[in-house]
């Protein structure tokens, strides 16, 4: 038998696992400025830091509210992929779509949709990151071909918002073929002179960066997106240096000239509205 | 070696104190039994990259005649990556547009390792474009690890110059014929690869991300790339079953390495062919057979209940 022990509890602690502050998910921190901001502030200013201007990710249905004057409507929402490649990895991809599509209840990475924005019937499609890293495979290639050609027949201005980290791995070549598909079609949307603005936000690289996002009429991006071709770690390990930190940011992309402008969340359902005004008169 | 495995099965099935004479034949079996096989797709990889293997001016040598070679982009420079120019095939004039590797140590820094930059694919497009202007045919050889990464070429819009020469390439109205004659290197090589024909030599190989990265990325471990070679679908007979390529082309037993003329010979005989089915078409048609191709192709979706 132990020389002492102790008879009781000294001092009244909660179980493990039970600790935690009655605030929990009030505040949290800025990944901008580092700072503690309420989240309350946070919704009411559409998801962008009030101390600093930092865009938060927000997904494809936050981002269609922030849009349309009202209802919208739904394209091509049943369409799911059939795993060409069967491919397995650490899991089978057909589980792992699975999971995604009851973890996002969505069943790819897109949101293609009508409705109304300043008065003006418009096509927008917008790319969901939770979803596989908004990542392009033959469902979001089918889903976009598909709102270009309807944009094409009716004459309907159209507006892609990206968020994504490329090709899907998992459907191989078959995901990189979606690339010339998608690209074709927007070739004939050019032809037939229909407005189509892209809206590049954090973060669009790869497959998708190479395709439509930088095929807009105008390419527009929120501040501070991470946008690119390769991947920073990529472009580290090749030139064997360290990249400075603003690289591949939306400000970056603007002082080389490829973006036509850098727009405020807050600003950006103004900014399309005029420019369609613009464009389709 | 059927005859050691025999004896060992028997000695073992009688089995009552031979061990050690077992233990002795199961060593010698092991000496004599050859590398556990690679995967096909593998070997296909490595056959891709082989040192020995033609690059696009081997091909060009002994294909056309009469090359002249175009260069820059007339914006920035000229990327050595790219090699274009005009030619005869068999008479026919064509604009040959290929993705160049080298060879030695100080051809591959001059050719970038064949991973083109932003102002190779802008010199591509500039010398398709004047090609579909005069109605010449374009021949197009992809053999690319990627497009560049590195900070240059992002700083010059490497996602731009890529994205624009897809869309272009579905939109000029002359025949395109695109060969991977090694390596399709993901988006750097469909920046050149949009055609009313795609051929694929037999050992060639077409990604959307080279087997290195993907097991990077699934297992963290790049050197697991002999699995994620056979996962991500890329030989030529696979991506003929999924409908993303049109014509395998026969190469020379061994590999196109083993000879380059029987090589060269074999992709001829393809060109031909699908020169002389192309040359009937009209301009619109060749467009619109372009647009059909990619429009149906990779089209894996089902419609949920």
């Amino acid at each position: 038998m132990a020389w002492f022990t102790r008879n009781k509890p000294s001092v009244d602690t909660p179980e493990q696992g039970e600790r935690h502050v009655r605030t929990e998910g009030l505040w949290l921190k800025c990944d901008g400025c580092g700072q503690v901001v309420w989240r309350k502030a946070l919704d009411d200013n559409l998801q962008v830091c009030p101390k600093c201007n930092f865009h938060f990710k927000i997904d494809a249905a936050g981002r269609l509210k922030l849009f349309y004057d009202g209802e919208w409507e739904e394209f091509d929402n049943n369409l799911v992929s059939t795993d060409p490649l069967e491919f397995v990895d650490s899991s089978p991809y057909k589980s792992r779509l699975a999971a995604t599509q009851k973890k996002t209840n969505l069943k790819d990475a897109l949101i293609s949709t009508g409705g109304k924005m300043g008065g003006r019937y418009v096509h927008i499609c917008v790319l969901d990151f939770r979803f596989m890293g908004g990542s392009m495979g033959s469902v979001l290639g089918e889903m976009i071909t598909r709102a270009v050609e309807r944009s094409c027949e009716q004459r309907v201005p159209l507006v892609i918002v990206s968020a994504s980290g490329g090709a899907r791995m998992q459907e191989g070549a078959v995901s990189l073929m979606q690339m010339a598909k998608i690209s074709a079609a927007l070739m004939r949307l050019d032809e037939a002179k229909v407005p189509y603005i892209s809206l590049l936000t954090d973060p669009t690289t790869g497959g998708v960066t190479a395709s439509f996002a930088m095929l807009g009429d105008l390419n527009i991006a929120e501040p501070g997106a991470l946008i690119g071709f390769a991947g920073r770690r990529v472009i580290e390990q090749t030139i064997r240096q360290k990249l400075p930190d603003n690289f591949q940011k939306s400000e970056f992309l603007l002082d080389h000239g490829f973006l036509d402008a850098i727009v405020s969340r807050n600003e950006l359902k103004q900014y399309l509205v005029r420019a369609f005004d613009f464009f389709a008169g | 070696m059927d005859q050691l495995e025999r004896e060992i099965a028997e000695l073992k099935a009688a089995s009552t104190g031979g061990e050690s004479k077992i233990g002795q034949l199961e060593q010698e079996l092991k000496a004599i039994q050859p590398e556990p096989e690679k995967h096909p797709s593998w070997q296909r990889v490595q056959l891709a990259r082989h040192p020995k293997r033609p690059h696009s001016l081997d091909y060009i040598q002994r294909v056309f005649t009469d090359f002249h070679e175009i260069h820059g982009d007339r914006g920035f420079a000229d990327d050595a990556a790219i090699v274009c120019g005009w030619a005869f095939f068999e008479d026919r004039p064509v604009m040959v547009v290929g993705q160049q590797k080298g060879r030695d140590t100080k051809q591959k820094l001059l050719r970038n390792f064949g991973m083109p930059k932003p102002e190779g694919y802008r010199k591509a497009l500039r010398v398709m474009r004047m090609a579909a202007k005069f109605g010449r045919p374009i021949i197009t050889l992809l053999d690319t690890p990627g497009a560049y990464p590195g900070m240059d070429a992002e700083e010059r819009g490497q996602a731009e110059a890529v994205a624009l020469n897809i869309r272009e390439m579905a939109r000029l109205a002359t025949p395109i014929v695109v060969v991977v004659i090694g390596e399709g290197g993901s988006g750097g090589a469909l920046a050149m690869g949009v055609g009313n024909r795609v051929l694929m030599l037999e050992n060639a190989i077409y990604s959307v991300i080279s087997p290195e990265s993907c097991a990077a990325i699934i297992w963290r471990d790049s050197g697991k790339a002999e699995p994620a070679a056979a996962a991500l679908k890329l030989t030529a007979p696979d991506l003929q079953r999924l409908g993303l390529i049109d014509t395998i082309v026969p190469e020379p037993p061994g590999g196109a390495q083993e000879d380059w003329d029987r090589a060269a010979e074999s992709l001829r005989q393809e060109l031909r062919k699908n020169l002389d089915e192309l040359a009937p078409l009209t301009a619109r048609q060749l467009v619109d057979q372009r647009y059909d191709k990619f429009r149906q192709m990779g089209n894996f979706f089902a419609e949920a209940v």
